[in-house]
């Protein structure tokens, strides 16, 4: 009788497993929030040193265009002027967006409005390569046509944020595209029914009721391309020329914060001025894309209003 | 000008641009094919890269890439898999499943370059693995695990909840359920899934600069010895991979045929990458059919 009461007081093998099978998961997703913030702590320790240990400025971080942390000014402090950089980041950027969003939301209504069965046969597996191409391939591309390109058609030496701007226009392409895709897939079907009904072309239907009824997806759409722009390094560093100046014009050579992270992290000591102002521009991208986040987090909740 | 008109100039705009699209991109199929057709043959893919003369190859850095790749999805398939399970079927607090839905979004919206930072901070200083594929693979895991996490839960939620409650009303486990009845269900996506994010892994560099290494020592393919330095499967050597390559050959330009390696090199990486679609969708659908006997 005993080993049978035993038996039906103990947990079953099943419920045994369950229980193992529910904490290894639960661990797991634990570990990855864990990841996610011992990297910002991480990043932001070593990122604020250049600014509390090394005496740097933070407001000439932001307005000095001189970068050359090992050397110091007249106050002592670091030489950490990082405009240059920011400009350069930002510029690149709002260039490539400018130029993808228009190519991308014709695509979108090409797939979604005017011609659904030619888009999914023909520009979907486009837009899916598009995606696959690894982003060193575009900058090796981007030295061999887009910069000579730019050379013959503003003179100068061809390297400088238009090139990269141009490069970064094909890579964050698609990213728009699917997510406006998506965007204008979801506005209700009734919606361009009534605007037919009233008597509206396809073309008024689209801009005045599915492309405003799409505006929140759009524009998350457009802020995703925005971030992916924005913490590209490679193709990008391979394209720009990567001096560490005033950019003077769109053909000048200039730099990214990503062109000059991934140029120089392997050629200063670690726990020096020279390197902790390094991670402070990583830093700094951090927290880009943080807001980025931010702000699609927002207007998605503005959107559902 | 009459509304009909613009719908027509603005039909035609739209046609142009996205035509426009597509030339682009066979542009630069074309530019890809032409410029590295010329360079690739098999002592290419073979021989290994030289770092000051030309004629190299890319055999040490292709081995390198494939390397990585299964090394960093054996790590990052089933870490991604428990937390998609964790996701759909165990937590119930909505607001907590928002926030480490959350989280990993800003994971995955993290630029790549900072992922590998991260990884050259705590495993190659601090876990002292120095330069290796093992600080590559488990940095390449970071990055991988936002994408492999959000297609594993959309292909378990895909599972409608009619197979969860059948698994249930046989007096299954949740658990028992989740591995016996859900995951053969979802196999087909979970796969197809899983070869797209490796498509994707095999073209990184970013977060392998600082992390895998820019060198490739020479390898002895009849090595064996997994502690010695010539061993292929040795996970503490240094492994430049092919994207790594492509970005140093052109960014230091030290040997003379940059162009010519880096073309070569691009049609390799962009023809696996297309394979690795190719196959995604081939095995999903293959997959799809012996399952359901179809």
């Amino acid at each position: 009788m005993d080993s049978i009461a035993k038996k039906l007081q103990q947990r079953s093998l099943s419920a045994r497993i369950e229980r193992r099978g529910k904490l290894v998961t639960q661990c797991l997703t634990l570990l990855i929030v864990l990841l996610v913030l011992v990297i910002f702590a991480f990043i932001a320790t070593k990122g604020v040193a250049v600014f509390t240990k090394d005496r740097g400025n933070l407001w000439t971080f932001f307005t000095g265009s001189t970068w050359s942390p090992d050397k110091l000014d007249i106050h002592r402090r670091p030489l950490i002027g990082a405009l240059p950089m920011i400009v350069g980041s930002f510029s690149v950027t709002l260039l490539a967006v400018l130029l993808a969003t228009p190519f991308a939301l014709a695509a979108a209504i090409f797939m979604t409005e005017i011609a659904p069965k030619k888009g999914q046969q023909i520009l979907q597996p486009v837009i899916e390569l598009l995606v696959g191409i690894p982003s060193v391939v575009y900058g090796f591309i981007g030295l061999g046509v887009v910069v000579p390109f730019v050379q013959k058609l503003v003179g100068g030496s061809g390297f400088g944020i238009f090139a990269g701007a141009l490069v970064l226009f094909v890579m964050i392409l698609p990213t728009i595209t699917s997510m406006t895709v998506d965007a204008l897939k979801a506005v209700p079907r009734y919606y361009r029914e009534a605007s037919l009904a009233l008597g509206a072309t396809q073309w008024q239907t689209i801009y005045k009721v599915v492309l405003r009824a799409g505006t929140p997806g759009i524009m998350t759409a457009i802020i995703f391309g925005m971030s992916r722009a924005f913490g590209e390094a490679l193709a990008v560093q391979m394209v720009i020329g990567n001096a560490i100046l005033m950019p003077s014009s769109l053909a000048s050579p200039s730099t990214t914060l990503t062109s000059v992270l991934t140029m120089n992290m392997g050629n200063t000591i670690m726990k020096t001025t020279a390197n902790n102002a390094l991670w402070s521009l990583a830093l700094l991208l951090l927290i880009m894309a943080l807001f980025f986040n931010i702000v699609v987090k927002y207007i998605a909740r503005k959107g559902e209003l | 000008m009459n509304p009909k008109r613009v719908d027509k100039i603005a039909t035609i705009v739209i046609y142009i641009m996205s035509g426009t699209i597509i030339i682009i991109l066979l542009a630069l199929l074309l530019y890809i094919l032409l410029a590295g057709i010329k360079v690739v043959n098999w002592h290419f893919l073979t021989s290994a890269s030289k770092s000051f003369q030309a004629g190299g190859g890319i055999g040490v850095q292709l081995f390198n890439s494939l390397y990585l790749l299964v090394l960093s999805m054996l790590f990052s398939f089933p870490f991604a898999l428990g937390i998609a399970i964790y996701l759909t079927e165990y937590a119930q607090n909505p607001k907590l499943t928002n926030w480490i839905s959350s989280a990993i979004e800003v994971l995955s919206s993290l630029p790549s370059i900072v992922v590998g930072l991260f990884g050259f901070l705590v495993f190659v200083i601090n876990f002292h693995l120095q330069f290796s594929i093992l600080s590559g693979a488990l940095t390449l895991m970071i990055f991988n695990l936002p994408l492999l996490v959000r297609s594993m839960e959309d292909a378990l939620q895909s599972v409608s909840v009619s197979q969860r409650e059948a698994g249930l009303a046989l007096g299954l486990s949740r658990w028992e359920t989740v591995i016996h009845v859900i995951i053969p269900e979802c196999l087909p996506s979970i796969v197809t899934g899983v070869i797209l994010a490796a498509g994707r892994v095999f073209g990184e560099a970013a977060a392998l600069i600082y992390t895998a290494g820019q060198s490739a020592p020479p390898l002895n393919f009849t090595n064996w010895n997994i502690l010695s330095l010539t061993s292929p499967l040795n996970p503490m050597r240094p492994a430049e991979t092919l994207a790594v390559h492509i970005w140093k050959v052109n960014s230091e330009g030290l040997i003379p045929d940059a162009a010519a390696v880096s073309a070569g090199a691009s049609l390799v990486l962009v023809v696996v990458v297309l394979l690795f679609n190719l196959l995604a969708r081939f095995v999903g659908k293959k997959l799809y059919q012996h399952l359901t006997g179809e």
